[in-house]
């Protein structure tokens, strides 16, 4: 028997996992320094093999690339069916660009079990990637569970105080929801298996089949979006976050906030839409009034926190509002931008994430009140920390305008008061970010801890740099990446469109969606 | 003068062989030397002889019908087997050093441990009710005294007159069912009680003949509500004869009554499915929601087994081809997990007895961290994350379940599964997140224990992770039911 070759999507999905069983069996934990550079040269290994998906994709493909097929249980009609899109391709490589920078932050944060948690992120970049390439129902699946368990331990073993309640409701929520996805999942394979004669869990294959609309297509619609509302996590089902990003170590949460809270939006995109078009064209309204309310109450409640890590954490409830936002536009414009947005906050909000931790491990608090007058002794982690809050809320130039200016342009041709609520909810942004800022960078030192603090040592400006250097990149030239995305966004508005117009066209004679 | 029917003992070779090696094991107890370590190894070859029996008749292909159709050794009965004989290999291989810490080694234990592996064997072969009988008294007779090995242990001794009491009271359901069905059908054997039952649907005898089967077989598979009994017997009998119970007595007792039901009263399919659909429901329900409560490993995995007897009733219910493979599969992988986990537990010992209270394995991940993860691995695998066995196994189950259209029923299984996760993810928690408590808790090192933790992990990985050939001979396995 000859092993087919192996592609290069399996290689950056399986990497850190052979990385991670390695580690385990040969790196004996005491071996501290061995355990870190060991888990950073993976991931960085893995970004290296990634890079081929930005410099060899194609951006005039609609259609999934670097497709890689192989029979897995062909009685079922399962297939290890993996490739990637203009969508998911950003995602991919956002995971990939992260995860050695949340390594590299956390070299001293985390002195103790430096090897559960070097296994765990590395598990999870698996997990993580395995979901952004699935092509295949029960393949993504799979990916979508094992990767809570990763992610459970890095809150629940390696979090602050209140760890296990935020790691256990961290996966209860995840778990109600992806139950009722699985149900979801298998009512659409027997559906289209009975419709067709062929059962299969291949996505392409189901993604062309027209589901009949009605109460069958409606909760399924339901089953998935409240799997990926949570992930999301769209009002009022993000309550398991603040919780989770507290308490979660520094490397966590940019990993939480930058990656695993796409998985949610992305799911929405790849699976939501183009599946149960009718569905989502029904319950748009319901879901981008759900969105803006999240939106600005995302806004309000970071304005009021005392606390650091929690503020940033109701910002994503905000951001995510943004991305949901744009999606149910259904506008070329609107879900380009949602695209955009996600890699924006992965990236800006991954970078507050990893400078609130840098604060943290300087002053061990991350109480906005303890601080003040920082500017004054550690100018380059403010003038770097200013960067990345003018990007989290939107500055033209910095990537994060890129996105909410699209979101908000495909918002607009559909509910013009909505997104004027919406847009209000930058403009909460900018007081939340600034008035913090202002708090800590400004004005006296009150603390004299604060005046003997240490300013950004070579391994943090290492961290920093290439996130900064996206944000100036998206901010000034986003073409290089909304080119990637367009294609297929197209392709996806087109096939939603034509499969909500052909299932109307037996039923109702109104089709409320088209290209506006 | 009646003709003396043929007797075709090969029909019952891989029970025979079992009882062989029981039958040896008792004579050995009586000869030099002392010390008993080799009985076990005498009782291991036996089934492990038996399971290569087994494989070398799957692969001949054989559908025997012995002793007037009573016997029937087919594939069904065979894929039984092997699971029963993983079961009872993993339960001696776990007893081997674990008699001996606790000082009750003795010839008569794995002479009993056969005996009742034989009435396991013969259940899966049963053909006829009377045979079904046979075969669960043999099993349980057997067991109940096994349960109360530990002669010391007040809470053995409870274990075994509670499993002995209610079970005999449940044999009595049984037999009467048995009786009032050949009231009504005229015959014990499957085949004919079909026909006759086939011809005259809706008969009330044979519908209260039915009902009192299903309380007798739900006492032995432990389905709410006749499953009083089992958290007090898992959490009193020797842990390694809780695992048999949990394991090979449910299998086999899930491998007559699929049988029982698919076969014999297939025309009265419509009166049990939703007997079962109720029964299933409750039996899931009840058991995640009370293992929420439990403190003691042995209890909270006992009610956790209840409740995976609910998804596999899910399976039962969904009926057909389909469904009862489902159910074989789930089978397969609950015994490579749920022995497993027993297993776990009973190679970890604090100074004053077994360490069963989940305290007492608060930090266990820093004092060992391999025997944390794997029982991390089999916990896992009892809720259900992929790529473990556990997952494949629901997803079989309630695959079968929507395709049949029992939506709501797979809706409140994996709502059930979703609760499920917090009582096997709190021992975790206490195993990784918490820091050891004042207890000194040691491992047990045991060569033999390993060796069984070792297949079991091995199972687990290898069904989650190519499932395909397994349950392709699940499907095959029950096409002798469905034709």
């Amino acid at each position: 028997m000859t092993l087919p070759p192996i592609g290069l999507l399996t290689a950056v999905t399986f990497l850190p996992a052979l990385g991670a069983l390695v580690i385990l069996l040969a790196v004996p934990r005491r071996h501290d320094a061995a355990l870190r550079w060991g888990g950073l040269l993976v991931s960085l290994a893995t970004f290296a093999v990634s890079l081929p998906l930005w410099a060899q994709f194609d951006a005039g493909d609609a259609d999934m690339q670097f497709e890689e097929f192989l029979r897995w249980m062909p009685g079922l009609g399962v297939g290890y069916h993996v490739g990637v899109d203009g969508i998911s391709v950003l995602l991919v490589l956002l995971t990939t660009f992260l995860m050695p920078l949340a390594l590299a932050s956390a070299w001293h944060a985390i002195e103790d079990r430096t090897k559960e948690f070097m296994i765990a992120m590395l598990l999870l970049e698996t997990g993580m990637v395995g979901v952004f390439v699935s092509l295949d129902l029960f393949l993504f699946f799979v990916f979508w569970e094992a990767m809570l368990i990763p992610m459970y331990f890095v809150i629940g073993v390696l979090g602050g105080a209140n760890r296990v309640y935020a790691a256990v409701k961290f996966v209860l929520y995840t778990m109600v929801g992806s139950a009722l996805m699985l149900v979801a999942i298998l009512a659409l394979y027997y559906q289209h298996g009975a419709a067709t004669g062929t059962y299969t869990f291949d996505l392409p294959t189901l993604t062309r089949f027209v589901l009949a609309p009605g109460r069958a297509q409606t909760l399924m619609f339901l089953a998935f979006g409240l799997a990926f509302a949570i992930k999301v996590p769209l009002f009022p089902l993000h309550t398991w976050l603040p919780d989770a990003h507290v308490e979660a170590p520094t490397a966590g949460s940019v990993i939480l906030a930058g990656v695993l809270l796409k998985m949610g939006t992305y799911g929405f995109l790849r699976f939501c839409l183009p599946l149960f078009p009718d569905a989502s064209v029904d319950y748009g309204p319901f879901v981008y009034a759900l969105a803006v309310i999240g939106i600005v109450y995302g806004a309000l409640v970071s304005t009021v926190q005392p606390d650091l890590k929690k503020l940033v954490a109701y910002s994503s409830v905000s951001h995510l509002g943004f991305v949901m936002l744009g999606l149910f536009t259904l506008t070329p414009q609107g879900l380009v931008g949602a695209v955009i947005q996600m890699v924006n906050h992965g990236l800006s909000t991954g970078a507050l994430f990893l400078m609130v931790g840098m604060i943290y491990e300087r002053r061990h608090t991350r109480l906005i009140s303890e601080f003040g007058g920082l500017w004054a002794v550690i100018p380059a982690f403010s003038a770097l920390f200013l960067i990345v809050c003018l990007s989290s809320l939107g500055l033209p130039g910095l990537n994060g305008f890129v996105g909410e200016f699209l979101i908000l342009v495909g918002a607009f041709q559909v509910d013009k008061w909505l997104a004027a609520v919406a847009t209000a909810g930058i403009i909460f942004a900018a007081v939340y970010l600034l008035w913090m800022y202002q708090r800590v960078a400004f004005g006296e030192i009150r603390h004299e801890a604060n005046r003997r603090l240490s300013d950004l040592t070579p391994r943090e400006w290492a961290v920093l740099v290439p996130v900064l250097v996206l944000i100036v990149w998206i901010g000034v030239y986003p073409k290089a990446f909304t080119s990637k995305t367009e294609a297929s966004v197209q392709a996806l508005i087109a096939q939603v469109e034509s499969k909500a117009s052909v299932a109307r066209s037996t039923t109702a004679p109104v089709s409320r969606l088209s290209l506006r | 003068m009646i003709p003396a029917p043929p007797i075709a003992l090969g029909a019952l070779l891989p029970a025979l062989i079992v009882f062989g090696a029981g039958a040896l094991v008792l004579l050995l107890d009586l000869l030099p030397p002392r010390t008993k370590d080799h009985l076990g190894g005498v009782a291991l070859a036996g089934i492990v002889l038996a399971l290569l029996a087994s494989v070398w008749l799957w692969a001949g292909g054989t559908d025997v019908r012995a002793f007037r159709d009573m016997v029937l050794l087919d594939r069904y009965a065979l894929f039984f087997h092997f699971v029963i004989c993983y079961a009872a290999a993993l339960a001696v291989l776990l007893s081997i050093d674990y008699l001996r810490r606790n000082g009750v080694e003795s010839g008569e234990y794995y002479a009993l441990l056969l005996f009742s592996t034989t009435g396991m064997l013969l259940l899966a072969s049963a053909g006829d009710l009377l045979v079904v009988f046979l075969g669960i008294e043999l099993m349980s007779l057997s067991l109940y005294v096994l349960a109360g090995l530990f002669k010391m242990r007040l809470a053995s001794g409870e274990a075994s007159m509670k499993y002995f009491l209610l079970g005999a009271f449940a044999t009595g359901f049984l037999l009467y069912g048995i009786a009032l069905i050949y009231g009504a059908t005229g015959s014990t054997n499957f085949d004919r009680i079909a026909a006759a039952a086939g011809a005259r649907p809706r008969d009330t005898l044979l519908t209260i003949g039915l009902g009192l089967l299903l309380v007798g077989f739900g006492f032995k598979i432990s389905s709410v509500p006749f499953h009083m009994w089992a958290p007090d017997v898992y959490e009193g009998a020797p842990t390694s004869v809780t695992a048999l119970i949990a394991t090979g007595s449910k299998a086999a007792a899930f491998a007559a009554l699929i049988r029982v039901l698919t076969v014999a009263l297939r025309a009265a399919q419509p009166d049990w499915s939703v007997l079962l659909w109720a029964v299933a429901a409750v039996t899931m329900t009840a058991g995640n929601v009370i293992a929420i409560a439990q403190s003691n490993l042995k209890r909270m995995l006992a009610y956790s087994s209840i409740a995976h007897v609910g998804y596999m009733l899910v399976g039962l219910v969904a009926g057909g081809a389909a469904g009862a493979g489902a159910v074989l599969f789930y089978l397969l992988a609950y015994t490579f997990t749920t022995a497993g986990a027993f297993g776990a537990i009973l190679l970890v010992e604090r100074s004053d007895g077994e360490a069963v209270e989940v305290g007492d394995y608060a930090g266990l991940a820093r004092r060992n961290p391999v025997l944390a993860a794997t029982l991390g691995l089999f916990l896992l695998s009892l809720v259900g994350i992929p790529p473990l066995a556990g997952f494949v196994g629901k997803f079989y189950l309630f695959g079968s379940a929507v395709r049949a259209g029992y939506v709501w029923l797979t809706v409140l299984g994996v709502l059930n599964s979703a609760i499920a996760a917090y009582y096997y993810l709190r021992v975790i928690v206490y195993m990784y997140m918490h820091e050891p408590e004042g207890v000194e808790v040691r491992l047990v090192p045991s060569f033999a224990g390993g060796i069984a933790l070792a297949i079991a992990v091995v199972g687990i990985v290898l069904l989650g992770v190519m499932p395909a050939p397994f349950a392709d001979l699940a499907q095959v396995a029950v096409a002798p039911l469905v034709r």
